[in-house]
């Protein structure tokens, strides 16, 4: 009978916080509109794609191997040939002047190399001044000249700026792999699960508790025999189902619309996900614990978010950090998440793999939920 | 729960918020059956002293029992037992008046015939049977706190804390929230209300006179009166504020006290003073409709109280 | 010239009525007291006359000002306090001032003097550093009164302004009013304290959007009651309440404060018959009198 009233009490709260959110228009549009406004933000906006970048091309040998070449890499889609140009001089006044992003040069000899099957080598110039489109730009250059001279080119990249490099033109060495044509799409949807996932429990349920504070309600429940652990769950179940379907809409989206393929297994995307709320939740019950007014749970949670875009290698890979941010990146659950997420995605990861990443959101989990149910009090102070 | 004769009994029960404190080592005992009245300045500690009793926020020192239970170590048991209206209003605004009774009947685990039945009374006497479908947002004033006092009856609670419930509301649905806890008081119900209005501290059966923390005087209505100074006499006069004037200066007045065309004034010896005031008046031309010896009233107790108090600090 | 008039102005909201054809005036340097029930049209009306609302129909001038159309010169001349008082809590009090001194152009030598005379009028010397946050309802309700006057208004527009506040705080403040009134400010006010309305020198009840009665506390008193009061003291009232309901013989039948009061056409006839019922049923009847009726039972009889 105990526990029948308990489900009793947890699911009133539960589906008062649905007509809640039904009868609030404003909540509705940030669970339906944000993820899909982030998606095509990400998707498309914020895309290091490489698509139709201006390209210089300075073929001296003039036959109908370096016409076949310079054809490929128009025929890529990475690259438009804007500019045929008779110096070396011209390649780097366009770089420098913006009106080019990469050039391309085919010396005398390369079909007479070719033809005598040697290693014929054309030279390929990127503009590095930004490093994600030039990465890509690069590895795409490869793959369409069949080269290997990426490793190469990047360690001359690494100085920045305009720098000559050298592609060897023959064999196929360089291969991308999951990703074969480096569409960041298949990166960024993937990822955006883990974020919005986040953004929306952290956000909404630090909102909802404040909003009983705020409006005074909250004096009201703690009057009555709802103990805090039952509160703080009826007031959560709402959102993570949200959560659950933003998540779906967004799989949906991405595959139909996105066209990112999903190699793993989609019900363990869903249990893992379930894991990594554990400590969105916390967070956001950590905040509504703080928080007097909603404006502050929405700015406070907010202050959560910035770290787990930035620190958690959804934006910027984390090998790439200096060490402290990347020490730091290790007590962000998106961070594991993301490698989760990812990897049942685009390399259709299972459990074996990710057993390390489980553990870590499980053990922050834990941490991050229990201290929100202790600092948690059902009075007011 | 006790069969005690006594339902709250609080002992040197103090709150701090940091430097101020709220309540100052605060000791009461209300009895089975009565309207306790709290009334007080704003900022004297009428809600801190509510919320302390109703365990909805911890003292900083002393204690308290509620219907037996220790307020800081089974508050569980006291929110069970009692109703507790805050003076906000706290209900959901954007749920219908039925989906709020409801959410309050789950809480409360009322179910079943029990909770149809105690619903349906609880809307006849709040008169709010045919706005069952309305939001909360959408009554007046009145009836907003008629239905947050209906979602406080909820469970059937023997003792009642509401705090200011008819602040703000006209007198009309002032009058019926009083007819329905004059009606709740003689089904057995305790009450501890508070108010800023005088009239309704008349209707309690003992009241409580609270001043920067402290209950500084605990009587009924009656004992409250005579501790006025003196002995009071009304004036009905279209020039109140000229008589006013003029009685303060007449020796053997103790206090003068307006309300709209009719002033108050306390006298040593009603008897005597009264002639002496009359042609004061005549004399400097003020018309005067009625001079007579009144019973004061709690308001004219409350006033020459505080008045006192804080001419002495 | 009177400070206000209006000429049937109403105002609806969709389908429903929320002022309905109100015609008042208010003589120059009068407190008039504006009465009726939660959601009766009290604020809306105010929010037209103040141009903060377009009535859908009528019209209504401040001071010969139209309030559809001159809001500006309106705006110079009245002053407002809203229910909930719109200081800021995080400012200190000398602040708030300062921030509706300048929003209301009132500057410099002009504003310090301001100051100074409202920080003496509403008794907060020695608190000007303090937070709002931190005063109590009736020092907050002071100082709100000290902002809307800031910039000198003529008219002056409260709406409950003493809701919540104790008696000896409502005291104060309407002292405060009468310093105004006698200073020749017009104070059109809205109040749930039958004791404030008898106050008042000039008085509307409106009901549903629809003025019902107007004119001074004893000609309303004099002309709107239906019947005679009468007053009875016995004990218990909550037993005698439902008994003198129960005989219907009268309209109404109310506590008030611990005595009731009944009413009805020839009250005075039925003062027997009302002794015996009680006496009957057990209540120990100490006085019945017939009395003259307060604003209170008025306000009652006309709105029932």
């Amino acid at each position: 009978m105990r526990f029948l009233h308990v489900l009793i009490r947890i699911f009133a709260i539960m589906r008062k916080e649905f007509i809640h959110i039904r009868r609030d228009p404003r909540t509705l549009a940030i669970v339906i509109i944000l993820p899909i406004f982030q998606l095509i933000i990400f998707g498309y906006a914020v895309t290091s794609d490489v698509k139709h970048l201006p390209l210089a091309v300075f073929d001296q040998d003039r036959t109908a191997a370096s016409r076949a070449l310079i054809e490929a890499y128009r025929n890529s889609g990475y690259f438009d040939i804007a500019y045929y140009v008779s110096t070396h001089d011209e390649i780097a006044y366009l770089i420098d002047a913006g009106l080019a992003r990469a050039g391309l040069t085919i010396p005398p000899g390369y079909s007479n190399r070719l033809a005598r099957r040697e290693q014929a080598e054309v030279s390929f110039i990127i503009d590095g001044s930004d490093p994600t489109i030039a990465n890509t730009a690069l590895a795409s250059a490869s793959a369409i000249g069949q080269a290997h001279g990426a490793e190469l080119l990047q360690t001359a990249l690494r100085r920045g700026g305009t720098l000559p490099g050298l592609l060897p033109g023959v064999e196929v060495r360089t291969r991308v792999w999951y990703n074969p044509n480096m569409r960041s799409a298949n990166y960024m949807v993937p990822a955006l699960i883990g974020l919005i996932l986040q953004t929306l429990t952290a956000l909404l349920t630090a909102v909802a508790i404040v909003r009983e504070r705020e409006q005074g309600t909250l004096e009201s429940l703690i009057v009555t025999p709802i103990r805090s652990v039952e509160l703080v769950l009826g007031k959560i179940v709402p959102y993570v189902v949200l959560a659950f379907m933003d998540m779906i809409l967004i799989l949906v989206v991405g595959t139909y619309w996105f066209h990112v393929p999903i190699n793993g297994s989609v019900t363990l995307l869903l249990a893992l996900a379930a894991l990594f709320l554990m400590s969105s939740l916390g967070i956001g019950l950590l905040v509504s614990s703080a928080a007097r007014t909603q404006q502050e749970a929405m700015m406070m949670a907010f202050f959560t978010i910035l770290p787990s875009v930035f620190l958690s290698g959804f934006m910027f890979p984390i090998a790439s950090m200096p060490p402290v941010l990347q020490w730091l990146s290790k007590v962000i659950p998106l961070t594991y998440f993301l490698v989760i997420d990812r990897g049942i995605v685009l390399k259709g990861n299972g459990m074996d793999i990710l057993l390390p990443q489980v553990t870590m959101l499980t053990v922050l989990g834990v941490i991050i939920l229990s201290l929100a149910v202790l600092r948690f009090r059902k009075r007011l102070e | 729960m006790t069969d005690s004769p006594i339902v709250v009994e609080a002992d040197r029960l103090s709150r701090r918020f940091g430097p101020i404190v709220a309540v100052n080592e605060l000791s009461l005992t209300v009895a089975r059956g009565e309207i306790f009245g709290l009334i007080g300045p704003d900022g004297a500690g009428k809600t801190t002293v509510l919320r302390l009793l109703a365990a909805v926020m911890p003292p900083s020192s002393g204690q308290a029992r509620v219907l037996g239970f220790d307020i800081r170590h089974q508050a569980e048991r006291i929110r069970q037992a009692i109703g507790y209206m805050p003076q906000k209003f706290s209900l959901y605004a954007d749920l219908t008046v039925i989906e709020n009774l409801n959410f309050f009947a789950d809480l409360f685990n009322v179910r079943g015939a029990r909770r149809h039945q105690r619903i349906a009374e609880l809307l006849a006497f709040s008169r709010l049977a045919e706005f069952t479908e309305r939001r909360a947002a959408a009554l007046s004033g009145g009836m907003q706190k008629k239905l947050a006092l209906a979602c406080a009856l909820i469970h059937n609670p023997q003792v009642i804390f509401l705090d200011e419930p008819t602040t703000g509301v006209d007198p009309i649905s002032r009058r019926e929230f009083w007819d329905i806890l004059s009606s709740l008081h003689v089904q057995g119900a305790t009450i501890i209300v508070s108010t800023p209005y005088m009239d309704e501290a008349e209707r309690c059966s003992r009241v409580g006179l609270m001043y920067e923390g402290r209950i500084a005087e605990c009587d009924t209505p009656d004992g409250l009166r005579r501790l006025t100074p003196g002995e009071l006499l009304a004036v009905w006069t279209p020039q109140v504020m000229q008589a006013r004037r003029i009685a303060a200066a007449l020796p053997g007045v103790l206090e003068v006290q307006t309300y709209g065309d009719l002033l108050h004034v306390f006298v040593h010896d009603a008897a005597a003073i009264a002639p002496q005031l009359a042609q004061a008046l005549a004399a400097a031309g003020v018309p005067v409709t009625e001079i007579k010896r009144a019973q004061p009233r709690v308001e004219e107790a409350f006033i020459s109280l505080i008045v006192g108090r804080r001419a002495a600090t | 010239m009177d400070a206000v008039v209006t000429e049937n102005l109403t105002k609806r909201f969709g389908g429903f009525i929320a002022v309905d054809r109100v015609n008042l005036r208010v003589p120059i340097g009068v407190i008039f007291g504006f009465l009726g029930p939660n959601g009766s049209g009290k604020t809306t009306t105010i929010r037209m006359l103040l141009g903060l609302l377009q009535p859908s129909e009528g019209r209504a001038t401040i001071l010969g000002f139209d309030c559809a159309a001159e809001t500006e010169a309106i705006r110079r001349r009245a002053g407002y306090m809203s229910q909930r008082f719109s200081l800021y809590d995080e400012l200190t009090v000398v602040e708030n001032l300062d921030f509706y001194g300048h929003t209301y152009g009132v500057v410099g030598r002009r504003l310090a003097e301001r100051k100074r005379f409202i920080l003496e009028l509403a008794g907060l010397k020695g608190r000007e550093k303090e937070l709002t946050r931190n005063l109590s309802g009736g020092w907050k309700q002071r100082l709100a009164l000290g902002v809307a006057i800031l910039h000198e208004p003529q008219v002056l527009f409260l709406d409950e302004p003493t809701a919540g506040v104790d008696p000896v705080s409502r005291r104060q403040f309407w002292e405060l009013l009468y310093t105004q009134a006698a200073a020749g400010v017009t104070v059109f006010v809205t109040t749930h304290y039958m004791d404030e309305a008898e106050q008042c020198q000039a008085l509307a009840f409106i009901h549903r959007g629809k003025i019902v009665a107007q004119g001074s506390p004893a000609e309303i008193k004099a002309q709107q009651m239906r019947g005679q009061v009468l007053e009875i003291a016995c004990q218990p009232t909550a037993v005698a309440l439902p008994i003198l309901k129960g005989l219907a013989l009268f309209e109404e039948v109310a506590l008030y404060g611990a005595r009731l009061h009944a009413v009805a056409e020839n009250a005075a006839a039925l003062m027997p018959r009302v002794e015996a019922a009680l006496t009957a049923a057990g209540v120990a009847v100490q006085e019945i009198t017939p009395i003259p009726p307060s604003l209170e039972d008025v306000f009652i009889s006309r709105i029932r």
